[in-house]
């Protein structure tokens, strides 16, 4: 407690920015759903932060009230009276959002997504293989294992070049964890210009039938007959990049910290994998890695709040996660839990496009790091380091094999 | 034992899919095909029942006869 009370007052200056938030951001969440339910900051020309699954759920079914044109919180809104939005169809509000999203839907269905199993299982274990092969007994989780799963898997699927997942990270890091960076590099080191180099070169050599990938059939495709705007193309690419990687990569290793921690769990699944799909839901619940944002379209009131059109908003999924109106016991992780309607992958016409994908990854990233490593602990708890802005999850994670 | 999807509710999450695939298949978009015209058989009460409680959207009912 005394940490609590050497806080600033959140109710009025809450910063997803910073150190503090990185740290202890579901207590966070946890006092204001008791004290101030919707909460406000002056940060970015003012930001609200609702902590109810009633309110979180409402903004993200309500797209009248509130537009998707920035989903990120930053110094600058985006021109809010774009249709299409930077990145669609995560920044297009509707009608259009809905022509966007259909066009990417059937790649990410659950049958193709799944017949991706075996590559991933196997890139698990390479992984795995290698931390074994290292010198003594430490490991880091987040950096040796959660970030590059994600990061092979798409490149795959875009038809990128595997060894350019460093690269990738470097443009993800600069657009999500500080916003606007992205912006000071210089013009041909950009997301923007590396995709457009990748996009001529599907466009010289398209593939087609089994061979193509996601770049070629995006180029390929039509709406009404029309092909694909360039910064549509570019901007569906870059989408799917980004949204992806660090949010899966938190999701991965936030369940391995919370397996190092809690040896009882650990035997649970052991004892019975079968339980091991209603954990995965439970750790998505209970680390759900994504906050996001959105901006007041209108006047109006939020949970007897005046919210002015122009305002941001966060959208926490993780903090509705955890309210204990919608959830049975929801300050507990319980393994085999079997009511979870959980909000992790949002809620509404935003559905995660990429929530097939991430549970796969998320389950055999688990299953073959349980089932190689059965025995771990952190390495020194005060070496974890959290991310910070609204991707939330371990960014450095010592484990000690046992 | 009943069970009832409403198509405009479902957003694709296809936790009923992966939780019950004998009650419900997944079309080409990722939305949910319901597979039981009339009554849940017996032994799939359970599943049915676990449907409803995992879909985020609660496009899916279960009434008792
Ligand atoms: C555990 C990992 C992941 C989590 C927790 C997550 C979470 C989310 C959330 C909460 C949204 C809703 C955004 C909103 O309401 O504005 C979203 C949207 C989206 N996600 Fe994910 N995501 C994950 C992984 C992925 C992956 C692997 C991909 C694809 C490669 C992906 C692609 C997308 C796309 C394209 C959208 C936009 C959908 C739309 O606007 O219609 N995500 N994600
Ligand atoms: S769980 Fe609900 S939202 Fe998801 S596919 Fe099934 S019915 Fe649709």
């Amino acid at each position: 407690m005394t940490d609590m009370q050497s806080r600033p007052d959140y109710a009025r200056d809450f910063d997803h920015t910073t150190e503090e938030w990185a740290n202890h951001a579901p207590e966070i969440w946890d006092e204001y759903r008791q004290s101030c339910p919707v909460a406000k900051s002056d940060i970015f020309g003012g930001t609200w932060l609702p902590t109810r699954h009633v309110d979180v759920s409402a903004i993200a079914h309500d797209t009248e009230n509130y537009t998707s044109q920035g989903v990120i919180v930053g110094p600058v809104p985006p021109d809010v009276d774009a249709p299409m939005g930077p990145a669609p169809p995560i920044t297009s509000d509707p009608p259009f959002h809905g022509i966007a999203r259909r066009l990417l839907l059937p790649p990410f269905a659950p049958k193709p997504i799944n017949a991706l199993e075996p590559y991933t299982r196997q890139y698990c274990n390479d992984l795995i293989d290698t931390l074994l092969a290292s010198e003594g007994d430490e490991v880091d989780a987040a950096v040796g294992y959660a970030q590059h799963i994600p990061v092979r898997i798409i490149a795959k699927m875009l038809g990128l070049p595997e060894e350019d997942g460093e690269i990738f990270r470097k443009f993800i890091h600069a657009i999500i964890e500080t916003p606007g960076a992205d912006e000071e590099l210089p013009p041909d080191e950009t997301l923007d210009a590396y995709l457009d180099n990748q996009i001529a070169q599907h466009r010289a050599n398209p593939k087609t039938g089994d061979d193509a990938d996601l770049i070629d059939y995006l180029v390929a495709a039509d709406i009404e007959g029309m092909p694909l705007s360039d910064e549509h193309v570019r901007g569906s690419i870059a989408l799917l990049l980004i949204a992806g990687i660090d949010t899966t990569w938190s999701a991965i290793g936030a369940s391995i910290w919370h397996f190092a921690q809690n040896p009882d769990h650990r035997r649970q699944v052991a004892e019975d994998p079968s339980i091991m799909p209603f954990a995965v839901e439970e750790m998505l619940r209970y680390y759900a890695p994504v906050t996001m944002a959105r901006i007041a379209a209108t006047d109006h009131e939020l949970g007897g709040c005046p919210v002015q059109k122009g305002d941001w908003l966060l959208l926490p999924f993780p903090a509705a996660n955890r309210d204990p109106e919608a959830f049975e016991h929801a300050d507990q992780v319980i393994l085999d839990r079997k009511a979870n309607r959980h909000g992790a992958f949002g809620l509404g016409i935003h559905r995660c496009l990429g929530s097939n994908l991430a549970r796969l990854e998320l389950s055999i990233a688990l299953e073959t790091w349980l089932d190689r490593i059965p025995e771990f602990e952190l390495a020194d708890p005060e070496r974890v380091r959290w991310s910070k802005g609204q991707i939330r999850g371990p960014r450095e994670l010592p484990i000690r094999i046992l | 034992m009943k069970i009832k999807y409403n198509r405009d509710a479902c957003q694709g999450h296809n936790r009923c899919y992966m939780l019950a695939p004998e009650v419900f298949d997944v079309d080409d978009e990722g939305y949910a095909i319901l597979l039981i015209d009339g009554d849940v058989p017996e032994e799939l009460q359970e599943k049915a029942q676990l449907t409803v409680d995992n879909c985020p959207e609660f496009a899916i009912e279960v009434v008792e006869d």
